[in-house]
C-alpha cells in the first residue's frame, strides 16, 4: 500500500525531457546505444561532436546482437540464407569489412593474405586511394588526415598497429578508415 | 418533423456504399440508419483483433460475408514480439460460426490459427469461398486438408508466408474430384512435395483458375506440365527454377510460357539459374508485377529480363540489381508504381553490394508514376532525399531502411533531417512513412508538421529526446499506427498526449525509456486504452521509474484481454485495487 502514499510516480509533470527518465545502468534490455542518455540531457546542439563521440566512445552493439534489425521478415531471411550458403565459396580466409568515411559502400578484404601491418596498410591505401602517414607508438598516425582503425572483439575501436599482428588478426572484426576531425581525436596519443 | 426514409429505401441506397469508412459515418447518423447499415454490411474489417470483442461484431453484423482481421503488431514480423503474445483466431471463428453462418470469406493477418480453427471453418460455413492467411502460424497441413476436403465451393486458398507444420504433401489430394471452383491457390510457403499428378488433375478441372503459386518443391518439369494445363493463368508463382540444363528442358519451358498469353504477375523463381531466364522473355512484355526478391540473379541477367518489361508496375528485387540495374529500370519500366529493394545479406556481415542511394534517385527521376517505395541501403544522403521528394511528390508510401543504425548523410556527416523534411513537405499524399539513419528531434518536428496524411509511421534508432515523440503526437493529424524501437523517449511526451492515443489504432514502443509508473498512470487515466507491458521480468520487481522492455497501447471497447501470457502485463483500470494486483496476468 506504500505505493499509494508515495504519489510522486502518479504526478503528471512537464519537466524537461530526460530529467526523470533514469535508465538504471546498462540493462541488456535496452539494445540501443547507451549514449542516448547523454543526448537526452545535453542542451547544446553540437551534432557533429555528438555523432563523432558516439562512434569513438561507446560503440553501438554489434549488429548481430540487434534483434530484428534490419527489418527483414524471418521468412525472407531463411529463404535467402540457404541460397547464400550454397553459393559462397569463401574458403579459409579471414574476411573483414572495410569502410572509409565518405565512401558510399564498403569493401571486404582477407586479412590472411597479408603478413603484417605494412602490407595491409599498403593494400588499403591502394584500395581507397589515400595515404596513412607515419605510425608512432606514442602519437599514432601523423602526416595525414586519414587514420586506420579497427573494431575488436570487445566492440572497441582501436588504432591499427598498436598490438602485435597475430593478436590483431584474431581480434579484428572490421576496419574503418577515419577521416578529418574525428580522426584527430583518436590519433593524437591516448 | 424530420423526413424518415422507409428502411427498404435506405437499404437500397446503402447497397451502393462499399467503403467501410463511409458506412461507419452512415451508422452515426441516427439509430435507424445504424440499424439498417449494420444489417446490410457485408464486409467487416477489424484492424486490431483486440479492439472489439468477436461476440459484439458477430451480433452487430449478422449478414457479414467477408471478415478481415489483423492480430499481432507489425513489429512481430521482425521478432520483436515474443512468441505466445496472442492474436488467436479461435474466439472469432467460434463467434462467427454461432451467429453468422453465411460467412464466406476469412482473411487473417499475423494471427495464431490452429487446425481446430480450420476444421471449425470447414464445418460451420456452408458456402465458404475464400481463405487467405498472411503471416499466420499455429496450424498444420492437416487443417488445410480439412478445408480442401469440406469446402465444396472453395475459390481462394492462399497461405502467404505462414509458418505451417508441414506433415507432408497429402493435403492436396483432399480436394475432391468434384471440386472445380478454384480461382486462386497459393501454397508457396509449404515445404513438402505434393503429388504432381494430383496437382495436374486439380488444375485441369478448375477452368477458372487464374492464380497459382507453387512451393519450391515443385520442379521445372512439374511447372511445364501445369502451365500446359492452365495457360489462362494471370498470376504465377513458380517452384524451384533450377534443374539439369538440358536443351529440350529449356525449349519446353519456353514454349509453355509463351502459351500463357494472359500472364501478368510472376513470382517464386527460387534458385533461378540465369540460363533459364530467357524462357521468360515471351511473357515479359505483358507483365505488370514481378517478384524477383528470392532470385539470386545478378546484374546483367537482371537487366536483360527487365528491359523487356515495359508494362511493369510492381517490381520486387534484391540489392543485387545494383545502381546500374535500377538505372535500367528507370529507362525501361516507365509504368512502375511500386519498387521494393531487399538486402541480399540481411545479417549485414557481408554488405558488399554496389547499391547506393543513387539507384533510388534514378528510379525516382525516370518513373513518373512511382508511388510506393521500400528500399534497403547501407547509407544515404540528404541530397538524394531532396531529389526524390522533388521528383516524386506523388509518393504515397516511402519506407527507407538505412541499414547502418545512426548513419548520417555520409557525404556531409549531418543528420538526415533535411532529407526527411523534404519528403514530408513535398509528398503531400504520403500515407506511410518509415524513417532511418541519423535523425534529430528536428526531423520529427518537420514530420509532425507536414505529414498530414501519414497513417502509419515507423521509427528506429532516432531522435534525441522526448521532444521527438512530442512533435509526432502533437502533429500528424491522420496518424493511426506508430511503431518505435530503440529511441530515447520517455514518459513525458506519452503522458502529455494521452488523448491522441485514442484517435490511433495502436502505438508500439520497444527499447525506449518508458517507465512502468507511466504505463500505470496512462492506463488509469485512459479507460479505453489497453496498455500492455511486454516484459520478461515482472514490472513490480523493479523501481517504477525503470524502463520496461516493450509497450503496446491500443484503443479498445473490449476492455483488457483475458488471454495474455505471463510476460504481458495489463494494468488494471481501477486504482483502488492493491499494488500486487495492479498487473493482471
Amino acid at each position: 500500500m506504500d505505493e499509494f502514499v508515495n504519489l510522486k510516480e502518479t504526478e503528471l509533470r512537464l519537466g524537461l525531457p530526460g530529467t526523470d527518465n533514469v535508465c538504471e545502468g546498462k540493462e541488456s534490455i535496452i539494445s540501443c546505444c547507451n549514449n542516448n542518455n547523454k543526448r537526452a540531457l545535453s542542451s547544446d546542439n553540437e551534432k557533429e561532436i555528438e555523432s563523432s563521440s558516439r562512434k569513438t566512445e561507446t560503440s553501438p552493439p554489434r549488429k548481430a546482437q540487434i534483434v530484428g534489425w534490419p527489418p527483414v521478415r524471418s521468412y525472407r531471411k531463411n529463404n535467402i540464407q540457404t541460397k547464400k550458403n550454397e553459393s559462397e565459396h569463401e574458403g579459409q580466409g579471414i574476411y573483414v569489412k572495410v569502410s572509409m568515411d565518405g565512401a558510399p559502400y564498403l569493401r571486404k578484404i582477407d586479412l590472411s593474405c597479408y603478413k603484417g601491418y605494412s602490407e595491409l596498410l599498403k593494400a588499403l591505401e591502394v584500395m581507397f586511394k589515400f595515404s596513412v602517414g607515419e605510425y608512432f607508438e606514442r602519437d599514432g598516425y601523423k602526416g595525414s588526415e586519414f587514420v586506420p582503425t579497427y573494431e575488436d572483439k570487445d566492440g572497441d575501436w582501436m588504432l591499427i598497429g598498436d598490438v602485435p599482428w597475430e593478436m590483431f588478426i584474431c581480434s579484428c572484426k572490421r576496419l574503418r578508415i577515419m577521416k578529418g576531425s574525428e580522426a584527430k581525436g583518436l590519433g593524437c596519443g591516448v | 418533423m424530420g423526413l424518415r426514409l422507409p428502411s427498404k429505401v435506405l437499404e437500397h441506397i446503402l447497397s451502393f456504399i462499399d467503403s467501410n469508412e463511409d458506412r461507419n459515418s452512415v451508422s452515426l447518423v441516427c439509430k435507424s440508419w445504424f440499424e439498417t447499415e449494420r444489417k446490410t454490411r457485408k464486409r467487416v474489417f477489424v484492424g486490431n483483433c483486440y479492439a472489439v470483442s468477436p461476440a459484439a461484431v458477430a451480433k452487430r453484423f449478422p449478414e457479414v460475408r467477408s471478415l478481415t482481421l489483423k492480430g499481432k503488431p507489425h513489429f512481430a514480423d521482425y521478432n520483436l514480439v515474443p512468441d505466445g503474445w496472442g492474436g488467436y483466431a479461435w474466439p472469432w471463428i467460434e463467434a462467427m460460426a454461432a451467429k453468422c453462418p453465411s460467412l464466406e470469406e476469412i482473411r487473417l493477418k499475423r494471427m495464431v490459427v490452429t487446425d481446430e480453427c480450420l476444421e471449425k471453418i470447414a464445418a460451420s460455413f456452408k458456402d465458404f469461398k475464400v481463405l487467405v492467411l498472411t503471416s499466420c502460424e499455429g496450424f498444420s497441413t492437416d487443417g488445410i486438408a480439412a478445408i480442401a476436403a469440406t469446402c465444396r465451393n472453395l475459390r481462394v486458398l492462399e497461405l502467404r508466408e505462414c509458418i505451417v507444420e508441414d506433415l507432408g504433401g497429402d493435403w492436396l489430394s483432399y480436394f475432391p474430384e468434384s471440386s472445380t471452383s478454384l480461382v486462386s491457390l497459393d501454397f508457396s510457403c509449404l515445404d513438402s512435395e505434393v503429388k504432381i499428378s494430383d496437382l495436374e488433375r486439380l488444375v485441369s478441372r478448375c477452368p477458372n483458375l487464374s492464380s497459382l503459386k507453387l512451393n519450391p518443391a515443385v520442379t521445372l518439369d512439374g511447372l511445364v506440365s501445369l502451365l500446359r494445363r492452365a495457360p489462362q493463368l494471370t498470376e504465377l508463382g513458380t517452384g524451384s527454377f533450377a534443374a539439369q540444363l538440358k536443351p529440350e528442358a529449356f525449349s519446353k519451358l519456353s514454349e509453355a510460357f509463351s502459351n500463357c498469353k494472359q500472364l501478368q504477375s510472376l513470382s517464386g523463381l527460387w534458385d533461378v539459374l540465369p540460363e533459364y531466364l530467357p524462357a521468360l522473355y515471351s511473357v515479359c512484355p505483358g507483365l505488370t508485377s514481378l517478384n524477383l526478391s528470392y532470385a539470386t540473379v545478378r546484374m546483367p541477367d537482371l537487366v536483360e529480363l527487365l528491359r523487356r518489361c515495359s508494362k511493369l508496375q510492381k517490381l520486387w528485387v534484391m540489392d543485387l540489381i545494383e545502381d546500374k540495374g535500377l538505372e535500367a529500370v528507370a529507362s525501361y519500366c516507365k509504368e512502375l508504381r511500386e519498387l521494393r529493394v531487399f538486402p541480399s545479406a540481411p545479417d549485414l556481415d557481408e554488405a558488399n553490394i554496389p547499391l547506393t542511394e543513387q539507384g533510388l534517385v534514378f528510379v525516382s527521376k525516370g518513373c513518373r508514376k512511382l508511388e510506393s517505395v521500400l528500399y534497403f541501403c547501407v547509407q544515404f544522403t540528404n541530397a538524394a532525399l531532396l531529389t526524390i521528394a522533388r521528383k516524386r511528390p506523388n509518393l504515397k508510401c516511402f519506407r527507407l531502411c538505412v541499414i547502418e543504425p545512426f548513419a548520417p548523410d555520409y557525404k556531409t556527416n549531418e543528420p538526415l533531417d533535411k532529407g526527411f523534411k523534404a519528403i514530408a513537405e513535398g509528398c503531400k499524399d504520403l500515407r506511410r512513412l518509415s524513417v532511418s539513419g541519423l535523425l534529430s528531434d528536428k526531423a520529427f518536428k518537420y514530420i509532425g508538421k507536414h505529414a498530414k496524411k501519414v497513417r502509419m509511421l515507423s521509427i528506429a534508432f532516432a531522435g534525441d529526446s522526448d521532444l521527438m515523440l512530442h512533435h509526432l503526437l502533437s502533429g500528424c493529424e491522420s496518424l493511426k499506427k506508430l511503431e518505435i524501437r530503440d529511441c530515447p523517449f520517455g514518459d513525458t511526451a506519452l503522458l502529455e498526449h494521452a488523448a491522441k492515443l485514442e484517435t490511433m489504432r495502436s502505438l508500439w514502443m520497444s527499447s525506449c525509456f518508458v517507465s512502468f509508473g507511466a504505463c500505470k498512470l496512462l492506463s488509469q487515466k485512459m479507460p479505453r486504452l489497453n496498455v500492455e507491458v511486454i516484459d520478461e521480468h515482472p514490472p513490480e520487481t523493479r523501481p517504477e521509474s525503470s524502463p520496461v522492455e516493450r509497450i503496446y497501447i491500443y484503443r479498445t471497447v473490449a476492455g483488457p484481454r483475458m488471454d495474455t501470457p505471463e510476460f504481458v502485463w495489463t494494468i488494471h483500470k481501477n486504482p483502488e485495487i492493491g499494488v500486487s494486483h495492479l498487473a493482471i496476468k
